[in-house]
């Protein structure tokens, strides 16, 4: 008994890297819902970190999310991932209107085959359902999106990776004259998340 | 000591009648200098140290101040550099010419102060363009970063200075969303603005309701047209299952039938044009026939495959709408009465109207498409035009009245557009948006007006002027979405069904006073004559 829930507050790399790449999936696609940059209609309830979530249903979409996300999921695992930015364009003018902001700070002593550091899984689930409860309630602040807008993934790693073969480099995608408002953050221990959220100033 | 210096100071400032020995020069002599103006000369003590030829002020001036950037020394003293063009480019040094009397003479002759209370600045000799030029291009390596610059730097560094970061984008894009998604955030923060214009009108408008009936049981869907006004004054409402008509003319209300089933229910009611027959579709596919007057049902016509949400009469053409997204035609004459198929709609048809002639039939459906059909029956006919422009559900449809080519048609939640089509150049005319959904729109003839129902989020009744679309009025008291609406044969009321489960009559057509005077002057003469005897009697 003791044994199990010794192995259950221990964090690996491995582990972390699902955890906080799990919560990438969900958080990215709660933006997308709640920016309305997919039809409502597209997405469905689910339940996660004790709230519901709504995940999109359109095939592409989602083969498009886990093309990235298993590539982010290899920068986590090597603590090379520094940012990761959902950039929300206008599609006509392709004008940033708004630029979600995950900042990861990657403890670099650790290996895959490092000892297991210790924190309560329950306790990172609620630090990252206080994340998403906090994108779902930013719709109250954030300026409504007039136009139609396409998002686009931009990830920040060291300088020293090697860039894959289906990744390019891009430029930073910054707002001119820009409000941010930073979110709450949660941690592994090993990967610490930051969130932010930059939207236009229009006044 | 410096008691008695300070006498003898204050003596000397206070002698107003004996020349100036110590101190700064007037200002009309130093100007007499500079200039080079040679003047009778009131102190000797000021041309003592100049002498009396005219000199060129600026080779005579002994002292040249270097203004350097450097601010800890202002006021070192170097070696006279005779320019004679003030050079423009900002390495050269700032020279001031004269004594400036409060920055010199202090330092230098400290008993000498007392009588310049006042600076008076030199203005022939301060280069102006240069101290300008220095003032407005300060030189940022010498001066001390603002506030506001280590902010920017700090920035700076934040963001540009991450080269320690490769940025990289997955070069796969993100599928685009489906054309014409409207966030439903931009659906719901929009709803309250009301953007159209509003227009003068002096006509009078009740904005409140004539009558209110209670519709229990209303079905609150959308798709469904459940409402309409007969040629008899008979207005017809669905409830559930079943089919009441309200007599207009003296307020009964009969009930025409009820379904038997539960499940069932009546999904569309027409009146014929002549107002004695009622068409009724009911949820299973099926179309009805009544004859209101012996309250009998006449025929039933089945073929469809899903409910019939909506029906339009052509003379003794039945055209129905179907959920499936077919059009029928039935001839209600004959027995075999399905003469025409029309399938170009992939969803339900929630719009059909034939318009006044009888030569087009206008069709909306919840594929978002307005299609226009010619009246030829054959099987497999392809519409005139097919308008994709809403963005959602259509299903107000309606014919202007006195221009048989004209095409109103509103949109649902995510559209909320009234379009007007022109169906002989297959083109549209204007787009107003009313921000709301559109369930019905009714023409008036008398005004060039049309009314419209709207849902969320006032839930009115909206006016327009054509062809300018400046709101007239709203009619608000539904306290949920519009449904259906109905003209009243005479034109004059309109009847609207909502989701609040009431019919509310409006006489928000009433005609006017003047032309009723007109008009009316034959039947109000016989009261006129009598009331002109009386006045006569009491003279």
């Amino acid at each position: 008994m003791a044994a199990s829930t010794c192995q259950k507050n221990a964090i690996t790399l491995k582990g972390s890297t699902e955890t906080v790449s799990e919560f990438f999936m969900y958080g990215i696609n709660s933006i997308l819902y709640q920016r309305g940059i997919y039809p409502p209609e597209t997405f469905t309830r689910v339940q996660k970190y004790g709230l519901t979530v709504l995940m999109s249903t359109d095939e592409k979409l989602k083969v498009y999310l886990q093309q990235v996300l298993k590539q982010v999921k290899d920068w986590l695992l090597d603590t090379t991932l520094q940012k990761l930015v959902i950039v929300i364009k206008s599609l006509d003018t392709n004008e940033v209107m708004e630029r979600w902001q995950f900042n990861v700070e990657c403890d670099k002593t650790v290996k895959t085959d490092s000892k297991p550091r210790e924190k309560s899984e329950k306790e990172i689930q609620k630090e990252i359902m206080g994340v998403i409860r906090q994108i779902t309630a930013s719709v109250t602040f954030l300026p409504l999106l007039e136009t139609a807008c396409v998002f686009d993934i931009l990830a920040y790693t060291d300088k020293d990776q090697d860039v894959p073969e289906t990744w390019g480099e891009a430029g930073p995608h910054f707002i001119a004259n820009s409000q941010e408002v930073r979110l709450r953050s949660f941690t592994t221990t090993i990967h610490k998340v930051d969130a932010m959220v930059a939207y236009r100033n229009d006044d | 000591m410096s008691h008695f210096q300070l006498d003898s100071a204050i003596q000397d400032s206070v002698r107003m009648d004996a020349p100036i020995q110590k101190g700064p020069m007037m200002r009309w002599q130093r100007k007499a200098l500079e200039s080079g103006v040679r003047t009778l000369s009131l102190s000797d003590a000021v041309n003592d140290s100049r002498g009396l030829s005219p000199r060129r002020p600026k080779s005579a001036n002994p002292l040249t101040m270097k203004l350097t950037p450097n601010k800890k020394t202002p006021n070192t003293p170097t070696s006279a550099r005779p320019s004679k063009t003030p050079s423009k480019t900002p390495t050269s040094k700032f020279r001031l010419r004269g004594k400036t009397p409060n920055k010199n003479t202090p330092t230098s002759k400290p008993g000498a102060q007392g009588a310049s209370d006042r600076f008076i600045p030199n203005r022939t000799t301060t280069e102006m363009d240069i101290s300008h030029y220095r003032l407005l291009n300060n030189e940022e390596n010498e001066d001390p970063l603002s506030p506001n610059k280590i902010e920017y730097q700090r920035k700076l560094d934040e963001n540009v200075g991450e080269q320690n970061a490769k940025i990289l984008s997955f070069k796969q894009k993100a599928p685009q969303a489906k054309e014409g998604h409207i966030s439903s955030l931009k659906v719901l923060y929009s709803a309250a603005k009301t953007t159209a214009p509003k227009s003068t009108s002096t006509r009078f408008i009740p904005q409140q309701a004539e009558r209110v009936l209670d519709a229990p049981e209303l079905l609150n869907d959308y798709y469904l047209n459940l409402l309409h006004w007969s040629a008899n004054n008979h207005l017809v409402v669905a409830l559930g299952g079943a089919v009441y008509i309200w007599d207009a003319s003296d307020g009964s209300i009969s009930q025409l039938f009820e379904i038997e089933n539960q499940d069932e229910y009546v999904s569309s009611v027409q009146w014929i044009k002549e107002g004695n027959i009622l068409a009724v579709g009911i949820s299973t596919g099926a179309v009805q026939l009544w004859d209101v007057g012996a309250q009998k049902l006449v025929r039933t016509m089945t073929g469809h495959a899903a409910r019939v949400g909506s029906l339009a009469w052509n003379a003794y053409i039945l055209s129905s709408g179907c959920r499936s997204g077919a059009i029928h035609h039935h001839d209600v004459r004959v027995a075999n009465h399905h003469i025409g198929t029309l399938a170009n709609h992939s969803q339900e048809v929630c719009g059909l109207a034939w318009s006044p002639d009888g030569r087009h039939l206008g069709s909306g459906g919840n594929d978002n498409l307005v299609n226009i059909w010619g009246a030829t029956m054959q099987e497999s006919a392809s519409p005139i035009h097919t308008f994709t422009q809403h963005l959602a559900a259509v299903k107000a449809l309606s014919w202007c009245p006195w221009q048989p080519s004209l095409l109103a048609t509103g949109g649902g939640t995510a559209d909320r557009c009234i379009n007007f089509w022109n169906i002989t150049t297959g083109s549209m005319l204007a787009s107003t948006d009313t921000n709301s959904q559109v369930c019905s729109i009714v023409w008036n003839k008398d005004y060039k007006e049309l009314l419209s129902g709207h849902g969320f989020s006032q839930n009115q009744l909206t006016i327009w002027k054509y062809p300018s679309m400046v709101r007239v009025a709203e009619l608000t008291g539904h306290s949920a979405r519009v449904l259906s609406l109905a003209l009243s044969p005479d034109g004059t009321t309109v009847a609207s069904a909502a989701a609040d489960e009431t019919i509310r009559l409006w006489k928000c057509f009433a005609v006017d006073k003047t032309k009723k005077s007109v008009c009316g002057k034959v039947k109000d003469s016989g009261h006129m004559g009598k009331a002109m005897l009386m006045r006569g009697s009491i003279r």
